[in-house]
């Protein structure tokens, strides 16, 4: 395959995986608005920065609303980590390798492309969110089911599973990152009314509200959630799922390749990091450095993968 | 689709009948559906110099345009003959040049001529061929009349069109295509590719490796690039995937560098090679020109092959197919103006409210005028452009062009269209039966060209 193949099929399922995770962290920023007495439009700095686009945001908007948030978000094209951003960026890398996708994948991406540009070209009324939200969802969901049911388990597979869960635990680590605080035992007042709101918050973000009550007490706990999202490797937006399905991906290439990059060490040492680590050693070493260390590794595995397997040169 | 005592013409016979059976509400869903398929599918094309850029889809019309078995024949008789003529043409300029010899054709008018590649001078391709994929643009006046327009011999496009128009047909009236007889043209991508395979570098061994270039995804025709290397199975590579490494070109895969052996590029001579044209061109391989004479890869078609279907050569061509073939052409050549000469100049000036005049190198009806639709105005600005540099215009008189029928809300209308059938030329000449029809949609508008506004419809030839 070539080298530019394999980059467009990464960055592709990249920005997909992006634009589902950012229409969630809107949903959580709504839901947040909607059910906390009190809530001010000021907890969208919180969206915006999970988001990593709060000092952008800052250059175009001169005060913090929530209709300028959720505009910003979804379908502002200046803003390159948009919905409607990502979804193009997404579909045009889809466009470069269009012969490596099945007909199915690229109608999928094509069609989404074509809705939501359609839907996010006119401002958006408060009322018509939560069904955007919705389709942002499903028609991120339809790619990823013609993807699943259409594509050969191949080179083409591979690359573009390695870029969905390198985005994905790049989202999650700074969802978590965002609200390090909220998890600190020190500074947490356990059980009250503020933490639960805020902890809910989180697990909206990565839609895990409701699977966290599958694996531990119905009583949200700061320790929990932080292991649900870092450790558990049945959470499929966990660090450790993500590193997971890296490492597995990874191992096929070197099998069909029959060559071990960089890349396959450093995939190999997170995620040995993330089995050996048990949450209460990540919590009295630092939850944020930890977090942050992990962004920093993570972001080199997608250098040395665009170095190994040819990305740019 | 019918004769002037109001019959179907024989050919139409069968589709006139389904047709008349039809509810117009039906059609016009049917056409809605039809644009459906076509943007869901990305089947879209970018003009240029549009404000917003955007993809854009061709309108295609629901009614096929049908010729009979023995009209194809002869029609493709005449196509083999032409493009037989064109790569004896080509390779006898750039080697003995016997028709310059012969005072057939001006000796300045090819080597003064931009489309003439000193480079290819001396250098025979593999195979012998420099055409291989050829697209004739052809209309048809009446029964059995048929003029070519223009030889397409450097990168003829549209052929994804004709391939997804039957597609979207066959999905659409399935029930047609048990009524009536249709020649296949699905097998056109693995004609293309054994006909390319076919033509490899004499080193290569084994099974050639094939690869499509494109500028990339902003191109107009980057969904038919895209279309054709998947069909075929074959890599499709911009230039930044290609280097030159040890004599060879070779792609940039995942897995290091792999060569190539036959490159079908989409992408213009000018700017195939930075170190021999253009310099600043960014879509091409430097040094593939040296991999190329050293005769290490084939380039389809070969660099130089503009000067067979440049505008000035094509009043020539009655002339270039009997130096070749021996025989008289076949297919009619338009009469043609050469605006250089001053006779004709006078004729063209005088005569210019009756004409079409075109640039010598322009295409894609970019830059011309249709004189019998053009307002006074246009006629006389034109005038003074083409006074001003003569020898850059060609001038044809209109044709009284056959019309088809196409499909509009209130039932049928005739418009006029051409008819661009897709010559593959390797050992041995294939004509895909059938082609691309372009409709001029503006009711009595000659131009069909999907820039313009033109759309296309299904083309079916009927077996015996």
């Amino acid at each position: 395959m070539l080298g530019r193949t394999a980059n467009g099929l990464y960055w592709m399922f990249r920005y997909i995986e992006r634009a589902e995770n950012i229409a969630r962290l809107v949903d959580a920023g709504l839901r947040v608005a909607l059910t906390r007495a009190g809530s001010s439009d000021e907890d969208w700095h919180g969206v915006l920065e999970s988001a990593g686009v709060r000092e952008e945001y800052g250059q175009v908007h001169a005060d913090m609303t929530a209709a300028n948030a959720v505009d910003y978000l979804l379908r502002d094209t200046a803003n390159p980590s948009s919905v409607m951003s990502c979804i193009e960026y997404g579909r045009n890398n889809a466009r470069m390798v269009r012969t490596a996708l099945t007909r199915e994948t690229w109608e999928a991406t094509n069609e989404a492309w074509i809705d939501l540009k359609a839907r996010l070209s006119r401002p958006l009324r408060a009322a018509d969110l939560p069904d955007l939200i919705d389709v942002i969802k499903r028609r991120c969901g339809l790619i990823r089911g013609a993807f699943h049911g259409s594509m050969l388990r191949n080179e083409i597979y591979n690359f573009s599973r390695i870029g969905t869960f390198i985005e994905r635990a790049d989202n999650t680590s700074r969802i978590l990152d965002v609200k390090y605080y909220v998890l600190l035992p020190s500074i947490s007042q356990v059980g009250s009314a503020l933490d639960n709101f805020q902890w809910e918050s989180i697990l909206r973000s990565v839609s895990a509200h409701r699977s966290y009550g599958w694996v531990y007490d119905t009583e949200y706990q700061a320790a929990n959630i932080a292991d649900f999202l870092i450790l558990k490797v049945q959470m499929p937006r966990s660090l450790a799922y993500c590193y997971e399905k890296i490492v597995s991906n990874l191992g096929y290439l070197e099998a069909d390749y029959g060559e071990r990059h960089k890349a396959h060490e450093t995939a190999a040492a997170i995620k040995a990091t993330l089995k050996r680590g048990s949450i209460t050693d990540i919590m009295d070493q630092g939850l944020h450095e930890f977090l942050q260390d992990f962004i920093s590794r993570n972001n080199q595995l997608s250098a040395d993968i665009s170095d190994g397997y040819r990305f740019y040169q | 689709m019918l004769t002037a005592e109001n019959h179907p013409r024989p050919p139409y016979k069968t589709y006139h009948e389904w047709y008349a059976a039809q509810d117009t509400a039906h059609l016009i869903r049917k056409t809605q559906d039809a644009e459906n398929i076509f943007r869901r599918t990305g089947i879209t094309f970018a003009v240029y110099g549009h404000a917003d850029s955007a993809e854009k889809l061709i309108p295609f019309d629901i009614i096929p345009r049908i010729i009979s078995a023995r009209e194809w024949r002869k029609l493709a008789q005449g196509i083999e003959q032409r493009v037989l003529a064109l790569n004896a043409f080509l390779d006898d300029i750039y080697h003995k040049q016997e028709i310059i010899r012969a005072g057939r054709i001006p000796r300045e008018l090819i080597e003064r001529n931009i489309a003439f590649l000193p480079e290819m001078i001396g250098f025979k391709p593999p195979g012998g061929v420099y055409t291989h994929i050829v697209g004739t643009d052809i209309v048809r006046t009446g029964e059995d009349q048929f003029y070519v327009l223009e030889d397409n011999a450097r990168t003829p496009s549209g052929v994804s069109y004709m391939l997804e128009n039957r597609e979207t047909m066959m999905q659409m009236f399935p029930e047609l295509f048990t009524l009536n007889k249709v020649q296949r043209v699905e097998d056109y991508p693995r004609l293309l590719r054994q006909s390319l395979a076919c033509v490899a570098p004499p080193g290569c061994k084994g099974r050639p490796r094939v690869a499509v270039l494109t500028p990339g995804i902003y191109n107009s025709a980057y969904y038919e690039h895209s279309f054709l290397a998947d069909q075929m199975g074959v890599e499709l590579v911009e230039g930044s995937d290609l280097r030159v490494i040890d004599g060879r070109v070779k792609m940039r895969t995942t897995g290091g560098y792999e060569a190539i052996d036959v490159l079908y590029r989409r992408v213009d001579d000018d700017f195939l090679d930075p170190l021999t044209f253009r310099p600043e061109s960014a879509l091409g391989i430097p040094g593939i020109m040296d991999v190329y004479r050293a005769g290490n890869i084939t380039i389809a078609n070969a660099p130089g092959t503009g000067i067979a279907d440049d505008k000035a050569i094509y009043s020539y061509m009655p002339e270039i197919v009997e130096f070749y073939t021996g025989r008289k052409a076949l297919l009619e050549n338009v009469p043609t103006w050469r605006c250089s000469e001053p006779a004709s100049l006078k004729y063209v000036l005088e005569h210019i409210e009756e004409l079409v005049i075109k640039e010598v190198h322009g295409s894609g009806g970019y830059g011309m005028l249709v004189g019998p639709t053009a307002a006074k105005k246009e006629c006389e600005d034109f005038a003074l452009k083409l006074a001003a540099r003569p020898h850059n215009y060609i001038a044809q008189p209109t044709l009284a062009l056959s019309t088809v029928p196409i499909f509009v809300n209130k039932g049928v209308a005739p418009r006029h269209v051409d008819l661009r059938p897709y010559v593959l030329v390797s050992d041995k000449v294939k004509i895909i039966p059938g082609g691309l029809t372009r409709v001029a949609l503006k009711q009595g508008s000659l131009v069909v060209n999907s820039s313009q506004g033109g759309g296309t419809k299904d083309t079916w030839v009927l077996e015996d």
